[in-house]
């Protein structure tokens, strides 16, 4: 496990009592993410876990409450110019465009690049293993690779902060911990904060130093991911995971669309 | 994503401006001409003017039962036999009417069935004294059922298709026969539809207007809409033609609100979904029936069209091709379509990407005035018929100098609004489906404005752009609503020369325009189809 003491870059993510609501549960989050370390966002289905990363990346806005980064409010900014990068579960490629210009995205939105820009882009492709897949369409790639092209783009972004949404659900267990040490990896070297939703417990034990719990709209709990494995999280937490603790191999690996 | 200052709602604003500039000016001119002659538009409420009203119903009403009842058995028939020979190219076409230009089927309903058509001397003979023709009433049955029967056909057909496969499966274990089939399985779905259907059917009906222009053929047979016509070129009596007006959009009002009720697409769709696999077994005797039902219909669609293509290549065409009247007209017809399918799918897409913007800026609560107006913005256009905005921009105009001049204008503006809900049906769906892909990544990514459009919905959008164009082209291109009221020696499309050649007994001439006409609009059809349907693969 990585802690990114090599460049700590990262910058603390705060919602400072954020209330929202899609119409009808209301969910409210007051919750601080420590700088440079990696957060597992647990909960159940309907928790409001993927609806606490789209307030920070600035998809919602909060009816009230203010969301920090780096201690600055960032409500008022749109998504692009918040200092975040974010992985969705789907649909990070622009279908038609190559890998190359997907990742390029990342340094251009209009996809103006210097000499620069692409050698950093293939530094990133190199970096997350890729090599030689430049000109590939998405759809002539495996699901995993493709999540490798959302995280070279992360990577051309540079961004401090980095927000995961389930981005390997859909994987099978194996591949699943690749993308996760890869993960690491990349915060290792580069110490930005993460914040990483999942339903697997294991996966939150490998990669994560936090975990937040989330129930029913609001946080739970939150804490050490040590603390929480080892039995002292709270009994919602426990029935969450199951009596088998985090060890369990969960039998939903593929999750719904969030 | 609150973003106020979205350029795609700005464009969805200035689209929806443009329409109501159209629709509002030619109200203000039906109210000027109303208010300015107020005791000659009451006047205009007479015995005539009933008679028409009492028409106008009754022909739809007869043309729908016609088309719509036997749908219900052709759809059934097609639906019971998933594959077989020609099935493809029979619902192909079905499809042909929804752009055949009206005029050119006018024509080969005359060719077939009229006074000197292919079918004259039989039906004589059958009839016992000499066979005068399908004018007046009989005339716009046979026309109304030629464009409506397929249409309703294809509609209920795609209603059956949404019959879950496990039913089919499920009654085939259990047994079920042909008439419990339809009785349990078939008819809840097709009963379903069939409100929507029939409305949509009547609605195109009361606001037939070339039909009723070319196969009326007298005072006897006119509906509102050529009476606002006839007030207008030949009469020149602008209080009847406000009244007019006013009864038909009132009429239509009526129809498009009862349709809305009934939850009505009102919309007819260019292609159809590949069938299901099905678990039916058909017997013998049921076969037989419906292969009789769908040759009977097939005959009745396909014999107007064959008869079109005869008699055109019967025309001289070689002269034809020849005349500088003719290529004028061409040319002049080519420019206005162009320009009306580039403006009908530029609004359509202003539209398309405003509503989005919208619905996306929007989270919990009620939509708001304008994001409603984006989505049914161009079902005004459906309440208000070509003829009627064409009349109130002619009463307008008249007094600011020559009417006529304006005509170009008018023909585009007019077809374009006319051909976007067909635009709207192919745009907005491939749109809220990409965009619903790359939304949250655009605006990750800080993607926007022309970037936007030039990386990300351009090579998503080309195709289903490219099938509204050539679908609006065609739409266009066949018209003859406002160009009949706007059309002079100057300005001449190829259906206003049709239409003049028809009146002067020319019918050899009208018989090469119409071929000419037609396979033109199928082209563009087919095109629009085949861009529709060879959709990107996605990831």
């Amino acid at each position: 496990m990585s802690d990114g003491a090599i460049a700590r870059k990262g910058v603390p993510v705060q919602l400072d009592k954020v209330s929202f609501t899609y119409g009808e549960a209301p969910l409210s989050f007051d919750v601080a993410f420590a700088a440079a370390e990696i957060t597992a966002i647990m909960g159940p289905s309907g928790s409001g876990k993927s609806t606490l990363l789209n307030l920070v990346a600035g998809f919602e806005t909060p009816l009230s409450g203010r969301v920090l980064i780096g201690g600055a409010d960032v409500g008022a900014s749109p998504p692009a110019s918040r200092p975040v990068s974010m992985v969705f579960q789907e649909n990070n490629l622009f279908a038609h465009l190559s890998v190359e210009q997907n990742v390029g995205l990342g340094r251009s939105p209009s996809l103006r690049l210097t000499e620069a820009d692409h050698a950093d882009i293939a530094e990133a492709l190199a970096r997350t293993g890729l090599a030689g897949k430049q000109k590939r369409l998405p759809r002539e790639l495996s699901g995993g690779e493709r999540q490798r092209v959302a995280l070279a783009r992360v990577l051309v972004r540079d961004r401090p902060v980095l927000l995961l949404d389930e981005p390997f659900a859909s994987l099978g267990p194996a591949l699943r911990n690749d993308m996760l040490d890869l993960v690491a990896d990349l915060h290792a070297e580069r110490g930005m904060t993460v914040l990483f939703v999942t339903h697997q417990p294991q996966d939150a034990r490998r990669i994560g130093q936090n975990v937040v719990f989330l129930d029913n709209g609001a946080v739970a709990a939150a804490g050490a991911a040590d603390d929480f494995f080892a039995g002292a999280g709270p009994e919602a937490f426990r029935r969450y995971i199951g009596a088998s603790g985090g060890d369990a191999v969960s039998r939903d690996i593929a999750r719904k669309p969030t | 994503m609150q973003r106020a200052s979205d350029p795609r709602i700005t464009a969805g604003v200035v689209a929806l401006a443009g329409i109501a500039l159209l629709i509002g000016g030619a109200f203000a001119g039906l109210l000027l001409e109303g208010a300015h002659d107020l005791s000659g538009a009451w006047a205009a409420f007479d015995p005539y003017l009933l008679r028409v009203v009492r028409f106008t119903l009754w022909q739809a009403t007869l043309s729908t039962l016609l088309s719509v009842i036997p749908a219900l058995f052709v759809a059934r028939a097609l639906s019971r036999h998933p594959r077989f020979f020609a099935r493809a190219f029979i619902l192909q076409l079905f499809a042909v009417p929804l752009a055949l230009p009206a005029i050119v089927a006018a024509l080969g309903i005359l060719a077939l069935y009229g006074r000197a058509g292919y079918f004259a001397g039989m039906l004589g003979a059958v009839g016992g004294q000499g066979w005068r023709g399908i004018y007046g009433l009989s005339g716009i049955l046979v026309a109304h059922v030629f464009f409506n029967l397929p249409l309703a056909t294809r509609l209920f057909l795609e209603a059956l298709q949404t019959i879950p496969s496990d039913q089919w499966r499920l009654a085939s274990q259990l047994g079920m026969g042909a008439r419990p089939a339809f009785r349990l399985i078939e008819w809840p779905t097709l009963r379903a539809a069939l409100p929507g259907v029939a409305g949509l059917v009547f609605m195109l009906c009361i606001t037939s207007f070339t039909i009723v222009l070319t196969l009326g053929g007298g005072p006897a047979a006119t509906t509102l809409e050529v009476g606002i016509y006839q007030a207008l070129r030949f009469d020149f009596d602008p209080a009847g033609a406000v009244a007019l007006t006013l009864l038909q959009i009132g009429l239509t009002f009526i129809v498009v609100l009862a349709l809305t009720r009934l939850g009505a697409n009102v919309v007819g769709d260019a292609n159809l979904p590949v069938a299901p696999r099905r678990y039916v077994s058909v017997n013998g005797t049921e076969t037989l029936l419906n292969a009789l039902l769908i040759v009977l219909a097939l005959l009745f669609v396909a014999g107007p069209m064959a008869a079109t293509v005869m008699a055109g290549l019967g025309a001289d065409l070689g002269r034809l091709a020849g005349e500088a009247t003719v290529r004028q007209a061409t040319e002049t017809s080519a420019v206005l379509a162009f320009l009306s399918a580039l403006l009908s799918v530029m609004l359509s897409l202003a539209l398309t990407m405003a509503r989005r913007a919208l619905a996306l800026n929007r989270r919990a609560g009620p939509r708001t005035l304008l994001e409603h107006a984006t989505d049914t913005g161009a079902g005004f256009v459906l309440v208000v018929p070509p003829i009627v905005i064409g009349a109130g921009w002619f009463l307008l105009l008249r007094h600011a100098g020559d009417v006529f001049a304006i005509a170009p204008l008018m023909v585009v503006a007019v077809n374009a609004v006319m051909a976007m809900p067909f635009a709207l049906r192919a745009i907005r769906p491939a749109y809220d489906a990409a965009s619903e892909r790359h939304e949250r990544l655009c605006a990750q990514l800080g993607i926007s404005g022309l970037a936007r459009l030039r990386l990300v919905d351009w090579p998503s959008l080309r195709r289903p752009l490219a099938t509204a164009f050539a679908f609006a082209m065609a739409l266009s291109l066949g018209d003859l609503g406002v160009i009949a009221l706007f059309g002079s020696d100057s300005v001449q499309t190829l259906p206003y020369l049709l239409l003049a050649r028809m009146g002067s007994y020319r019918t050899q001439d009208a018989a090469g325009l119409a071929l000419l006409l037609g396979l033109v609009c199928l082209a563009l059809v087919l095109a629009a189809d085949w861009l529709g349907r060879e959709k990107g693969r996605d990831v």
